[in-house]
């Protein structure tokens, strides 16, 4: 069957039109399925460590002096290459503040002093629901099939549209080029650029090497991380027997780090 | 057409200068800020939009306003507006540029803008902004050109252009209400999250941009020989009284809501803007934003000062500065105020971003006499 100039033409032209129409309802339908569709095997570790959905729970028991907190904060931001940098552009991953700021809506006069005056570490949750994600008009925030909320700092164009979206105040932008503010630059974990978004990632990349996250492997189990979604796991015993906390849960955003009171 | 913005007198290429120089300052600090990065605003980790977003969010008021000179002309068939609706579809064109600009100005990394439409995502309000905003700067510059290309040959425009302007009166309320979707969707700060925003943007732009183009035409009356039809000119300013009374009978509202509710998170936001609780920065603005509204809603709404030219322009004057400090200034930075620790962060923008933002402008305002200038010939040569 010869195929004229005109056929030719009609036939491709609605093939292109398949094409993009299909794309664009995909894309509209089940949001990031198509970019998610990849082989699963690539480029990965045998050791990995995965999960149907990764937690971290917080023992503010356990923490009891400012040198536990600043021992996990320093791996994560010196792992990290996490600059510091004074004043009000700051970064920061992971870090500590009262119990009123950390939990405004569960502060009265009357709580105990202790805990009036305990730090409690504050970082990205996580979310099952996240806002961020939700406004970055590029993909480049995104949620992982782990749970994991993530970061393409390739991709971030800087609109900071994640950072109004965040409840938490997790995140931080890169106001200045952060290399001069890095004491010592970690050559195994890149550094970021000027005018990119950055966030704690739950350590994806030990994840990916077999390790758990920094801050809770030098916590001394002060810190838990294991799947939520294994009913045999540590954090559901845990959970199972003692009273938790999360952040504003009545914006409905499922926060997935947990605080042990 | 273009040529025409080619001829004209000292004044007119001394004002040309006067915005190229002006460009030229802003573009340098720009440079300033591309290189060392927005560390040189005032912008901080808590307040993370400001003087850049506020503009965006005040100048698609301006675009959209266009409408309320667009929708009596076309739909209503009201010919007092018929020589004046180039200009309101001009001011759109300008507008909608502007706002483009400050949206890249406030990007960490432009050289990336193009991501938004290499990943298009449905899910992000961002995303439809860009569309709705583009959009509305390509039916204005086709409705705008093709209907002056009409006048200068002297024949009716052509009737497919019907559609697009039928298509671009409901596109006006979709820039406005995206931009405000923008902030009534996130959960968690209560200044925005308001289902009234989108209406109330409307209604502030539907004051503020007829009342800023009453004044530019009013300018354009004194360098040129156009003339503002009496009834245009009196049917514009009722339009601007509604509004400007609809959208501060929202603000009330608003207020109503968040106090006597006596909602903590609700409350916060005002506190910090008119009672300086957490900081006293906003405060005379705020103060100066009532004064204004209220003196400019007394001398609109009595007959006599609305239509006494002077007391009319000073009304005018101060509705577009208290609309500016609503949308331009105190909605953004209040939002962020106080951030999601409760704690009271403040913001000022720094003199780098201040001329960065003049020279924004000073863009707008050069397409705004170009397009203005070529119009006003055109008009002129139909005429004669």
């Amino acid at each position: 069957m010869a195929i004229n100039r005109r056929t030719f033409l009609k036939a491709a032209g609605l093939t292109t039109l398949a094409g993009v129409a299909g794309h664009a309802a995909m894309e509209l339908l089940t949001p990031g399925a198509l970019e998610a569709a990849r082989p699963e095997s690539v480029g990965r570790f045998p050791e990995e460590l995965t999960a149907k959905r990764w937690a971290m729970l917080i023992d503010t028991e356990k923490f009891t002096t400012a040198q536990t907190f600043q021992r996990c904060i320093d791996a994560c931001h010196v792992l990290h290459n996490v600059p510091h940098i004074p004043g009000d552009k700051e970064i920061k991953w992971l870090w500590t503040d009262s119990f009123k700021h950390v939990f405004p809506d569960q502060q009265h006069d009357l709580i105990p002093e202790a805990i009036k005056n305990q730090p409690f570490l504050a970082l990205c949750n996580h979310c099952d629901n996240p806002p961020c994600v939700r406004v970055c008009p590029t993909k480049a925030t995104f949620k992982r099939d782990d749970g994991i909320v993530m970061m393409d700092m390739h991709r971030c164009i800087g609109c900071r549209y994640c950072m109004a979206g965040c409840p938490y105040g997790a995140r931080s932008f890169n106001f200045w080029d952060p290399r001069p503010f890095i004491a010592n630059i970690d050559p195994y974990y890149p550094t970021r650029m000027i005018g990119v978004v950055e966030k704690c990632t739950f350590c994806e990349d030990r994840l990916a090497r077999g390790q758990i996250p920094a801050c809770v492997e030098v916590s001394e189990g002060a810190m838990l991380f294991g799947d939520l979604d294994n009913q045999d796991s540590e954090v559901r015993r845990v959970l199972r027997e003692r009273f938790s906390l999360r952040r504003k849960p009545s914006l409905g955003t499922k926060p997935h780090v947990f605080y042990l009171i | 057409m273009l040529e025409k913005a080619l001829q004209g007198n000292k004044a007119y290429w001394g004002w040309i200068f006067t915005l190229l120089v002006a460009i030229g300052i802003g573009f340098g600090f720009y440079v300033v800020q591309l290189q060392q990065g927005l560390g040189v605003t005032g912008l901080n980790r808590d307040v993370s939009w400001g003087l850049y977003i506020g503009q965006l969010t005040y100048m698609v008021g301006i675009a959209a306003s266009a409408v309320m000179l667009v929708l009596p002309y076309y739909l209503h068939n009201y010919k007092a507006f018929g020589k004046l609706v180039i200009f309101g579809e001009f001011l759109a064109v300008s507008a909608v540029i502007v706002c483009l600009l400050f949206v890249v100005v406030d990007l960490g990394q432009p050289q990336r803008l193009m991501n938004v439409v290499l990943h298009p995502t449905p899910n992000s309000v961002l995303f439809w902004d860009m569309v709705v905003l583009n959009g509305y700067l390509f039916l204005n510059i086709i409705i705008g050109w093709a209907v002056l290309h009409a006048v200068k040959k002297g024949v009716r425009p052509a009737s497919w252009l019907k559609i697009l302007i039928y298509v671009s009166i409901p596109w006006a309320v979709s820039i406005h209400t995206v931009t405000a979707f923008l902030y009534a969707g996130l959960p968690g700060r209560y200044f925005w999250h308001d289902s009234l925003l989108a209406a109330s943007f409307l209604t502030g732009a539907f004051a503020a941009g007829p009342a800023l183009l009453l004044l530019i035409l009013m300018i354009v009356q004194k360098v040129s020989d156009l003339k503002i039809p009496k009834e245009a000119t009196q049917t514009l300013t009722k339009i601007i009284t509604y509004a400007w009374a609809i959208n501060l009978f929202m603000l009330l509202l608003k207020i109503f809501s968040a106090y006597y509710s006596q909602y903590p998170a609700k409350m916060a936001t005002f506190d910090y803007l008119f009672g300086g609780v957490g900081g006293e920065q906003m405060m005379p603005w705020m103060w100066n934003f009532v004064f204004l509204s209220v003196v400019s809603l007394v001398l609109l709404v009595i007959p006599s000062t609305r239509n006494n030219p002077i007391t009319m322009t000073i009304a005018l004057v101060m509705v577009v500065f208290a609309g500016w400090i609503d949308k331009g200034l105190s909605l953004v930075i209040g939002g962020f105020i106080p951030n999601p620790f409760k704690v009271h962060t403040e913001y000022w923008p720094t003199i780098p971003e201040f001329f960065i933002t003049v020279g924004v402008y000073a863009v707008g305002l050069l397409i705004l006499t170009i397009l203005y200038k070529v119009a006003l010939a055109v008009q002129r040569e139909n005429a004669s």
